[in-house]
């Protein structure tokens, strides 16, 4: 087997089919960016119903209940499953591991690929499931039973086949994670260069290991959860049925014990990225290294006693909810430290307001307000006036869209000359920065005050409610959908910019940022094996302005 | 010990941070994942059991003797593994090969009880839908009887390639996850069968 690999390999062995993590990581990279275009058209035609109710949508057509609640949970769905993961985890994973642990590729580069590829799978059926009889899944990105365990007796729900297809493609999606998580894990443990010790590695890697071992922890009880589900949906057990024994509440549990972990599991990688770039524009040591570090360890352990902050209305124990309450209220700690920790490391910095950096910032300053939202619905008292209202549907937008897009689009700019090869454009990187900027401000700011004012979410049509169309809420609706469409053509300049840049930019220097780590000292775009020799490493990631350098980085390889 | 199973060129030269071949740290966090996979089934399973003290009474007619005859078995098989990595460390190629097929033998034994078990208690009517008790029973066997069929044929591909004298440190990752296989049973036996 082994030996066929040294023949050079065709297009489909070098582009497709690859065991090389740079072009798997691009694959999942280009995968999530893709994606994302199809979860924002489908929240421009729900945004554009809840506006105007009743119009017809222009690029779509009239939208009936039940496709708006199938688009509201494949919105959600796609965003977080198969943009989010792909790209700040997969993604960023299998491009940067290799190259900043000074290795030439993942442990197991064939496990690599076949990860992709059962992810490619997973999107396949997730994206079928939309042409389907009864058409894709429409019980909820969350996918609650009753409404999502069709069949019990006398209850008919959602009995379509998206639903089982939804299920399927999810658990193929967990599968697909595993063995990339297993990968990175394997990786950073066993195949650093000589001298990378753990308390040298960039602190992205340590962001990410932290990450996948949080997914691979939290996973597993939604595995068992999610088959018990399909086979209350298949075979008509009673698992989550009350008539039958079965308590619907248990699946409740099983979902957020994975999902709130998983919101951790976005956030880190994210985080990690924004260290990186606003220490090295910054032209300064990342502020509190260890402090970051422990801060991230405590947060990862904590994440797994939180969930139930999800539930405060579901009929928990009010005792249960002080404790939830006080877990939830604590995480913000850890979280708090590492963001000082960033806003120190710009103190007395030598600050380059590149794109990439603006996006940095712009990540930090927006999640403040997802994560200060946060520790106000972390309340029990609060959340069980705010609960499933649009204030909810604000914080996490704060907080997944500047992980998410801010940070991930922040990774993009400040990696894309080295794996690409070519130099985007900055002003274009910065138009598209700010017109992101204001335009998500303009279409989330809303949300919250709609939602104090009582707006309750998955909602098709409040012209039924006199008192949530009243004329200032009706334009506040308005002013978000307006800024939705201007955040989504905003992604237009970030495309053109891309493209250009990738058929005619200009070359990319090995090291156009003047960085540390270890893939900023090989080629632009890496070759294959990535290092030759391997790299020797003699200090940590963040050598920035050392005293009597004349330059003001030290690359971790030099000697 | 031969580490060489997947990269794509000169080993020797790449440096690694540890002794520990790759393939056994992967196979411990696989393990873990899975650990995680059953423990969450488990959980649940004990939290409806806590609040039903009658399925007591369902768990008897479980067929406790056939349950002990698979537990043998499966410990056993876990035996065959065990000699079988021992003598693949020795170069012991036959014995080697024989110890897998003989735990292979075992694992299959092992779903033919199960499929006995099954089809009684179908004909007695507690098929999955009976009760809760009888839809965590076929949960919990069912996911395990996949993990063996896993391992069966983990072992069968292992065996195939260490017969050719290939691949020899392979005979311990599949060990490590038919021991996996074999402890979730020691777990699924009396919380299934034994506890009244």
């Amino acid at each position: 087997m082994s030996t066929h690999h040294a023949a050079k390999p065709g297009f489909l062995g070098r582009y497709v089919f690859s065991t090389d993590h740079k072009v798997i990581g691009l694959q999942y990279l280009i995968t999530g960016v893709l994606m994302a275009f199809i979860g924002g058209y489908l929240a421009y035609v729900f945004r554009m119903q809840l506006a105007f109710p009743g119009n017809s949508i222009p690029g779509f057509g009239e939208l009936v209940p039940q496709q708006y609640n199938t688009f509201v949970t494949m919105h959600g769905t796609i965003m977080i499953f198969w943009v989010a993961m792909p790209v700040l985890l997969a993604g960023f994973g299998n491009l940067l591991i290799p190259l900043m642990v000074g290795t030439e590729d993942m442990a197991f580069p064939t496990l690599n690929m076949l990860s992709y590829w059962v992810f490619f799978l997973s999107t396949v059926v997730l994206l079928g499931s939309f042409f389907v009889p009864g058409s894709a899944f429409a019980g909820g990105w969350t996918a609650y039973p009753p409404l999502s365990a069709d069949g019990y007796v006398g209850t008919p729900f959602w009995d379509g086949l998206g639903g089982h297809l939804w299920i399927l493609a999810v658990a193929l999606e967990f599968v697909a994670f595993l063995m990339g998580g297993i990968n990175f894990l394997v990786t950073t443990i066993n195949m650093r260069a000589p001298g990378m010790k753990w308390r040298r590695m960039p602190i992205i890697l340590w962001m990410l290991v932290i990450a996948v071992l949080t997914f691979v922890f939290a996973v597993g009880p939604l595995i068992a959860g999610a088959v018990m589900l399909l086979l209350d949906r298949t075979l008509h057990t009673g698992f989550y049925n009350p008539a039958a024994g079965g308590d619907p509440i248990l699946f409740q549990h099983l979902f957020w014990f994975f999902g709130h972990p998983e919101v951790y599991v976005l956030l880190l990688p994210s985080l990690g990225i924004i260290c990186e770039i606003i220490s090295v524009f910054s032209r300064k040591p990342l502020f509190g290294y260890r402090a970051i570090l422990y801060s991230t360890i405590v947060a990862g352990v904590l994440s797994f006693v939180v969930w139930a902050h999800h539930q405060f209305i579901a009929g928990i124990d009010p005792r249960m909810s002080s404790f939830f309450s006080i877990t939830t209220i604590m995480i913000s700690i850890p979280f708090a430290i590492v963001i000082f920790a960033c806003i120190a490391t710009l103190w007395r910095g030598s600050i380059r307001l590149t794109t990439p950096m603006l996006f940095a910032l712009g990540a930090i300053a927006e999640f403040l307000i997802g994560g200060v939202t946060g520790i106000y619905l972390g309340s029990s008292a609060l959340d069980i006036y705010a609960h499933d209202t649009y204030f909810v549907v604000a914080h996490f937008h704060y907080t997944l869209i500047p992980v998410v897009f801010f940070g991930g689009l922040a990774g993009i700019y400040f990696w894309f000359p080295k794996f690409v090869g070519r130099t985007t454009n900055e002003l274009l990187g910065k138009v598209h920065f700010w017109l992101t900027t204001i335009s998500f401000n303009c279409a989330f700011l809303p949300l919250f005050i709609l939602g104090i004012a009582g707006q309750h979410r998955r909602v098709f049509d409040y012209s039924a409610f006199p008192s949530l169309m009243a004329g200032e809420l009706t334009m506040l609706r308005q002013i978000a959908t307006y800024a939705v469409i201007v955040m989504l053509a905003a992604q237009i300049l970030f495309v053109v910019n891309v493209v250009i840049s990738f058929l005619r930019g200009p070359k990319a220097e090995n090291n156009p940022w003047q960085a540390n780590t270890l893939e900023w000292s090989v080629a632009s775009p890496p070759p294959h094996g990535n290092f030759d020799p391997y790299p020797a490493v003699y200090r940590g990631a963040y050598e920035y302005s050392a005293p009597g350098r004349s330059e003001d980085w030290w690359p971790q390889d030099a000697p | 010990m031969d580490t060489s199973d997947t990269m794509t060129h000169d080993v020797a030269s790449i440096p690694a941070m540890s002794e520990v071949p790759r393939g056994r740290i992967a196979m411990w966090w696989l393990v873990a994942s899975e650990i995680v996979i059953f423990g969450g089934a488990v959980c649940c399973y004990l939290m409806f059991r806590f609040r039903h003290p009658e399925w007591g009474a369902l768990a008897a007619h479980t067929s406790t003797p056939m349950g002990a005859l698979n537990t043998l078995v499966l410990l056993t098989s876990s035996l065959n593994m065990v000699l079988a990595h021992s003598a693949a460390e020795r170069q012991d190629i036959r014995a080697a090969c024989r110890n897998m097929i003989m735990a292979m033998l075992l694992g299959c034994v092992f779903l033919v009880v199960k499929a006995i078990e099954y089809t009684a208690e179908i004909r007695q009517g507690y098929t999955i839908t009976a009760d809760l008790f009888w839809s965590f029973y076929y949960l919990l066997t069912g996911l395990h009887a996949l993990h063996v069929i896993a391992g069966v044929t983990a072992i069968f591909f292992v065996m195939l390639s260490a017969s050719k004298r290939r691949h020899l440190h392979r005979v311990e990752m599949a060990g490590i996850y038919w021991h996996l296989v074999d402890i979730v049973w020691l777990f699924l036996f009396p919380l299934l069968y034994i506890a009244g």
